[in-house]
């Protein structure tokens, strides 16, 4: 009691020293942390069953999603019979971890491309969504990360899926997508967007559910080993130096025209012009003006 | 225009067709001497001025040598930024080399090469009458004096001997290779189910070939019907190019460039929409299977391989000129400068679920030829 006491004593003679009221309210900002961490409520994702996530996931649905796809998912049609907003009853899980986890849902503006964006929802948020919509009919579910991820190969392995996924990347992809992933133009102000550095989660459900104008690559069209072996091609693809120079996007024979036309003829055509203006003469004035 | 034909000709060729002058010829303005005209000094500054631009340009095709020799393709990839040291020394020193010889050359004729002021009257392009005159006169004189009138003999054999001249073409253009005969209005679909015969175990026996089952291009798995949902689209190949043997084809017929020649032609693009969504054409009901239909992937307009499809629309768009075909409705143009439908190939499931080709493509692949018998492109027609 007297130790208590001595230290107590001790302490509360630096109780006005320059840094006590920042010793004390960081104190008060920890016990305030760890009481809340202790008393809080469980979070929704270590405990809730999948049936609580779904019931979480309607309720941020009715108000971020409904309005366009219905209160049940079942799509909305306008009074002339377009749609409105598609139906998400088969669309499964992977749908919307794809579109939400790449912010491409909520839609800013209808269009002809529904461009990537922020994240709107958190990734608890997304789960439940995702929960909510699986629970409403068939469809793709999210991937673990041994289908997709192109980390958990060998270095053998690695070599090989990158081979193979270089065929049937060429085969089926660069169509759309250009042969290096760099994206391209689609009809009517639509594009295929750039799968460089994207990730390989996503490019999985992208495959697996083909989102807007894009065709699905589902497990019997390219099977999931495949689906990894393509996601391991575009990995390598990240990594591949460009001995060349500079890739100028990687866009093909396009954008190195371009350069070479605008800014390589250009600089020759613009270096003849200051020679022809420049004058040899002794006169000070201008003779490229009047000649 | 009229500026310069009014300068006081330096050589002749007046025309009498000038307009009388308005303005009087103001003429050239004085010669002004350069400073390295009149200044020694400063006339060899410039020369050496010329000299150091040779020498740099010379150092820097040195360095380019060094740095061919020295510096490794590939090892150091990333030494200026994200560029290769090789190319980049390279390119750098070859272009310097050939700037400074450009910057050395132009400085040496504004400064130093002679200097004077040159006016070249424009004339008439025609030759003088007199000249055109004893041109024909010439040629005249030499056509009797071959004397090929009166010599028909002569005549004929040279006429004879520069027409044969056009043998030799014809023999070359022969080694091009032979007539494509019918191979373009075939494709190695059309394989599965023809009775051929062949030898097992020593025999000659009849057999008919299976019918050609659709792979994954790339892949080389057959494909089965209920593997596909809605919305899927395959890039794919017969399978004979994965598995010649099961339809009795000899494997170097589908390797090397026989490999590229088939797949050229048998390359398919196979789609699975809402059975409701398809317009089948006249005579292409039983064409698809539970909503999956196959169209060839070569443009009809120049052949491209084509695979942007759009799943929303079903359109397939050709990368190459844009045109535009409609997958549900028997691959119809909608758009661009393709003249002929998607040739579509009708299929069906084998006893086990695969999907597999009914027959060939029932008119040729591909762009248009000028063999082609445009008679069979109506919908439906099969022969």
């Amino acid at each position: 009691m007297r130790l208590l006491n001595r230290s107590a004593g001790r302490l509360s003679r630096h109780r006005r020293g320059p840094i006590a009221g920042l010793v004390v309210l960081l104190l008060g900002l920890l016990m305030t942390g760890g009481l809340y961490a202790v008393f809080a409520p469980a979070q929704a994702n270590s405990t809730a069953s999948q049936d609580e996530l779904a019931k979480e996931g309607r309720q941020l649905f009715l108000v971020g999603c409904a309005f366009c796809h219905g209160q049940n998912g079942e799509g909305v049609l306008t009074q002339d019979g377009q749609q409105y907003g598609p139906a998400l009853t088969d669309v499964g899980a992977a749908a919307v971890d794809f579109q939400v986890g790449t912010g491409r849902m909520p839609m800013a503006v209808p269009g002809a491309q529904v461009p990537r964006k922020e994240v709107v929802y958190s990734e608890d948020e997304i789960a439940a969504l995702a929960a909510y919509v699986a629970s409403l009919g068939t469809g793709p579910s999210i991937p673990d990360a041994d289908m997709y991820d192109p980390d958990t190969l060998s270095s053998e392995e690695y070599d090989d899926y990158v081979t193979r996924g270089g065929q049937i990347f060429l085969a089926n992809c660069t169509a759309c997508h250009n042969f290096e992933g760099s994206g391209g133009a689609m009809p009517r102000g639509g594009y295929a967007p750039r799968i460089r550095g994207v990730d390989p989660k996503k490019i999985y459900e992208a495959m697996l559910t083909g989102p807007q104008s894009m065709d699905t690559f589902s497990d019997g069209n390219i099977p999931p080993d495949d689906k990894k072996a393509v996601i391991a091609y575009l990995d390598r693809i990240n990594e591949q130096p460009s001995y060349g120079g500079f890739t100028l996007g990687s866009l093909g024979p396009v954008s190195e025209g371009l350069i070479a036309w605008l800014v390589g003829i250009g600089a020759l055509v613009g270096f003849a012009v200051w020679i022809a203006a420049q004058t040899t003469r002794t006169s000070g004035k201008k003779d490229g003006a009047d000649a | 225009m009229s500026d310069e034909s009014n300068i006081e000709p330096a050589h002749g060729h007046e025309g009498d067709h000038l307009p009388e002058e308005p303005i009087a010829n103001p003429g050239l303005p004085p010669h002004e001497p350069r400073p390295t005209d009149v200044d020694p000094e400063k006339e060899k500054r410039a020369e050496r001025q010329v000299a150091a631009l040779f020498g740099l340009s010379a150092i820097s095709t040195v360095l380019f040598a060094v740095a061919y020799f020295t510096l490794d393709v590939g090892d150091n990839w990333s030494t200026f930024g994200s560029l290769g040291a090789s190319t980049v020394a390279l390119g750098a020193t070859l272009g310097l080399a050939l700037l400074f010889i450009g910057i050395a050359i132009i400085q040496w004729a504004r400064k130093l090469m002679g200097d004077h002021e040159i006016v070249e009257m424009r004339h008439p392009a025609y030759s003088e009458e007199e000249d055109r005159q004893r041109a024909l006169a010439d040629l005249k004189i030499g056509f009797e004096e071959t004397g090929i009138a009166r010599r028909p003999l002569i005549r004929n054999s040279a006429l004879g001997a520069l027409a044969l001249l056009g043998v030799p073409a014809v023999v070359l253009l022969r080694d091009l290779g032979t007539l494509p005969g019918d191979k373009l209005e075939h494709t190695i679909w059309g394989r599965g189910g023809q009775k051929i015969t062949t030898v097992v175990d020593g025999k000659e026996v009849t057999v008919t070939v299976p019918l050609m089952r659709i792979a994954r291009d790339a892949i080389g798995t057959p494909i089965l019907a209920s593997d596909l949902e809605i919305g899927d689209l395959v890039n794919a190949q017969p399978e004979v190019l994965f598995n010649p043997e099961r339809y009795y084809v000899d494997p170097s017929e589908v390797e090397g460039i026989n490999l590229q020649i088939n797949k050229s032609k048998a390359s398919l693009i196979l789609l699975r929409m809402e059975p409701d969504d398809i317009t089948p054409g006249k005579g292409r009901d039983d064409w698809d299977v539970n909503g999956i239909v196959a169209y060839s992937k070569i443009c009809t307009h120049v052949g491209c391989p084509i695979s942007l499809n759009e799943r929303t629309t079903h359109h397939l768009l050709c990368p190459c000129h844009q045109s535009t075909f409609d997958l549900a409705n028997s691959g119809k143009v909608v758009f661009g400068p393709a003249g002929r439908p998607l040739p579509q190939l009708p299929i069906t499931v084998d006893d086990q679920g695969y999907l597999v080709a009914q027959s060939d493509f029932t008119e040729p692949v591909g762009p248009s030829f000028w063999e082609r018998d445009y008679d069979r492109d109506r919908f439906g027609d099969d022969d």
